[in-house]
């Protein structure tokens, strides 16, 4: 969608969980809470424009779907900036514990718990 | 170099949770998401372009080759560590395929039915039902007005004796989170059993 990310691109390994090498699209979920890594890493390419306004945003835990409506950009092409972070070490991602397993009680409960206090 | 990066994987952030707002066109999943959501809806516009949207669903779509779905989405912070996203679905028939990503990871659904015309959501329920995933009835009486009872709307909809069904008013706040809480109620009681 945006040729110039190419350029952008570190190649660094890094681990995700499953051991991929990789972030993938897949990695992001609408939900998936995105915090940019702080300090940055030292040294690499200065980010471009675009990836440095979602730093920016994510300076603090965001999920996705907030930060493509803090861009007005679609999250699919927010989607493929964040693999450019990722894979530069810049940002950490913290799925949402739902996408891999059964929810369990507790879970369950606080958010109950949560709601009774609106 | 390398070796000093530290795990892509943030344990300080706190965890997101989901759950949809679906239901027929019109029938006040964007009205249920800005009441109880803790933000104004916020929305996102994906462009589909044909390969996406698959041959076959391009009608309706006079000469185009792509177009944009909308998706409303608030937030309900749920203490330090929670967050509570309530994600309301494409009205539109067409844009259906996009439920299937929504929907993982999802806790469960709410299914909006307007009372004046319960058969609009009849796809909706079915798309739940078939994917086992757990939902509520809510039936959104505009003008504040509810002239059926929830057997009427089970039997109007073909639904199961135990399905909640929750008549409400979609433009307030308490009424809504009521619906919702019925769901997590629901959710608790299936994963006690
Ligand atoms: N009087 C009344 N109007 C309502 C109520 N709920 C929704 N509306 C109105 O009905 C219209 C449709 O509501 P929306 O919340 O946009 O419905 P929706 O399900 O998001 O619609 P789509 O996304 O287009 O499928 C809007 O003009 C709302 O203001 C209600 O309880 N009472
Ligand atoms: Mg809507």
């Amino acid at each position: 969608m945006n040729g110039g990310d190419e350029a952008g691109r570190l190649v660094r390994p890094f681990t995700l969980t499953g051991g991929r090498t990789r972030p993938a699209r897949g990695d992001f979920t609408l939900i998936t809470m995105v915090t940019a890594v702080d300090p940055q890493p030292a040294g690499g390419t200065r980010p471009q424009p675009e990836h440095a306004r979602i730093l920016k945003l994510c300076a603090k835990p965001i999920v996705v779907a907030e930060l493509a409506t803090g861009l007005d950009l679609p999250v699919s092409v927010v989607t493929i900036m964040l693999c450019d972070l990722l894979e530069a070490g810049r940002i950490s991602v913290r799925q949402p514990s739902m996408i891999s397993r059964t929810p369990d009680l507790d879970l369950l409960k606080k958010v109950r718990d949560g709601l009774g206090r609106l | 170099m390398a070796g000093s990066d530290p795990t892509p994987q943030a344990t300080s952030a706190p965890d997101a949770v989901k759950i949809l707002i679906a239901g027929g066109f019109g029938v006040g999943k964007t009205t249920m998401v800005g009441s109880v959501s803790e933000i104004v809806p916020l929305r996102t516009e994906e462009p589909l372009t044909t390969a996406s949207l698959g041959v076959d669903d391009l009608d309706g779509i006079p000469e185009k080759q792509a177009t944009t779905v909308a998706l409303d989405f608030g937030r309900i912070s749920i203490g330090q560590d929670l967050v509570l996203y309530l994600f309301g679905t494409p009205g539109q028939q067409r844009f259906w395929f996009m439920w299937n990503d929504l929907a993982i990871g999802a806790l469960g659904a709410v299914v909006l039915v307007d009372v004046r015309r319960p058969e609009s959501s009849f796809a909706a329920i079915d798309f739940f039902e078939r994917r086992g995933i757990p939902f509520v009835i809510g039936v959104n009486g505009f003008h504040g007005e509810h002239p059926y009872e929830p057997d009427d709307i089970r039997e109007a909809l073909a639904l199961p004796e135990h399905m909640p069904v929750l008549l409400f008013d979609a433009r307030e706040r308490t009424s809504c989170r009521d619906v919702l809480i019925a769901l997590l109620d629901q959710l608790i009681a299936a994963s006690a059993r």
